[in-house]
């Protein structure tokens, strides 16, 4: 496999370019209305444009399992043309698209959908940003809630130091020029 | 609560124990959803004698191993000699898969070429292989155009599949089989399959 590794990452590149290359290409020829015929850019575009339009949506929704990061239809692996052809072929015989995503998913798994289902191994996947973002506003509302009171609290003056709070503010002001004249210290 | 502080210290290490039990993992081994389930069927024509095709319920009643290999993948040349060694000992028959032989050389271009023109170009170079490298196999059949790789779930050559006597895969190996390998994972789970039944 790590050989293997190194030859892919030198494709891969490659590939990259045969993509842009593809799509480049593929949408011009779709333009006109003409499956791209060229065998230099598509090796087997149905003639069908409509079954080319499923085969592409679908493969959009297929994961790579060679780069694992593309889905078969962005990806130019080997097995990616092959899935691609498994895909055509089936739709063309008249499968619906659940049926060939059945198929897929029987032979490599649910890692293959970029839209995993949902079950008890991936409801983690599914519900834990809502439970994140749900906990975490209604912590931090909590959180805000009991600050605010606390705030409140330590402002609560007992009625005796609300007094000479009264006195001390009443005093301020006319002591402090008093302070100031020689008189009042004799 | 004085030890407030250590909150988002003890944050931190379950953070890292994740990311760090994330890294033992290799996200290229896709579990199969095969495991537990009947190996699809199929026949395919014989390495050795291609006008003679192989079907899976020949092998009922054994357990055996499933080795899809390639003489275009580089991987398999690590662990060719393993498998050699393994059908040296007679420690358990392998059936190879010859997985597109030359369509998935990426060294050749196969547009246009005629079925039987890439069969037998597949013969060729299968065999040479085989005789420069020695032949662990019980036989070899030829997945031509890797229809039956698909149906396995292959995704990457080399890849070896444990089947029991029922005929049901019982466990995937991705990648070389290596010495250790052989040792730690696979000889035990044959010894396992075997002693089920």
């Amino acid at each position: 496999m790590p050989a293997d590794h190194y030859k892919e990452f030198a494709l891969r590149t490659l590939r990259l370019a045969a993509c842009a290359l593809m799509f480049a290409g593929g949408q011009s020829a779709w333009a006109e209305g003409q499956p791209a015929s060229d065998p230099g850019l598509a090796p087997t575009v149905a003639a069908d444009l409509a079954l080319e339009a499923d085969v592409m949506e679908l493969s959009h929704k297929l994961r790579c399992l060679v780069c694992q990061n593309q889905s078969i239809a962005e990806s130019n692996a080997p097995l990616a043309v092959d899935l691609r052809d498994q895909v055509r072929e089936q739709l063309a015989a008249g499968n619906s698209k659940q049926d060939v995503i059945d198929y897929v998913v029987a032979r490599y798994g649910d890692f293959v959908l970029y839209q995993p289902p949902f079950r008890a191994s991936t409801a983690v996947l599914w519900v834990g940003p809502a439970l994140l973002l749900f906990g975490g506003a209604g912590w931090l509302a909590w959180r805000l809630r009991r600050r605010q009171e606390e705030v409140a609290a330590d402002h609560g003056l007992s009625a005796a130091e609300r007094e000479r709070a009264r006195v001390l503010l009443a005093g301020a002001d006319e002591a402090a020029p008093k302070s100031e004249s020689p008189e009042s210290r004799s | 609560m004085k030890a407030k502080f250590l909150v988002p210290l003890l944050l931190f290490f379950a953070l890292a124990a994740f990311l760090g039990f994330g890294l033992t993992l290799n996200p290229r081994e896709v579990p199969s959803p095969l495991i537990g389930k009947p190996a699809p069927e199929f026949t395919l024509a014989r390495l050795d004698q291609p006008e003679q095709r192989f079907a899976l319920e020949e092998m009922r009643g054994e357990v055996w191993l499933l080795n899809v290999w390639a003489s275009w993948c580089v991987a398999c040349r690590e662990e060719h000699p393993v498998l050699v060694r393994m059908a040296q000992q007679k420690l358990v028959p392998i059936v190879g898969l010859n997985y597109k032989e030359v369509r998935g050389d990426g060294a050749l271009n196969v547009r246009g070429m005629a079925l039987d023109t890439e069969t037998d170009l597949a013969i060729q170079r299968a065999r040479r292989w085989l005789t420069d490298h020695g032949d662990p196999y019980v036989l070899s059949v030829l997945d031509i155009d890797g229809r039956v790789g698909i149906d396995f779930g292959v995704y990457g050559v080399p890849e070896t599949f444990l089947i029991d006597r029922e005929g049901k895969i019982r466990y995937k190996h991705i990648g070389p089989i290596t010495p250790e390998v052989l040792k730690q994972v696979l000889l035990p789970k044959i010894e396992e399959v075997r002693r089920a039944g």
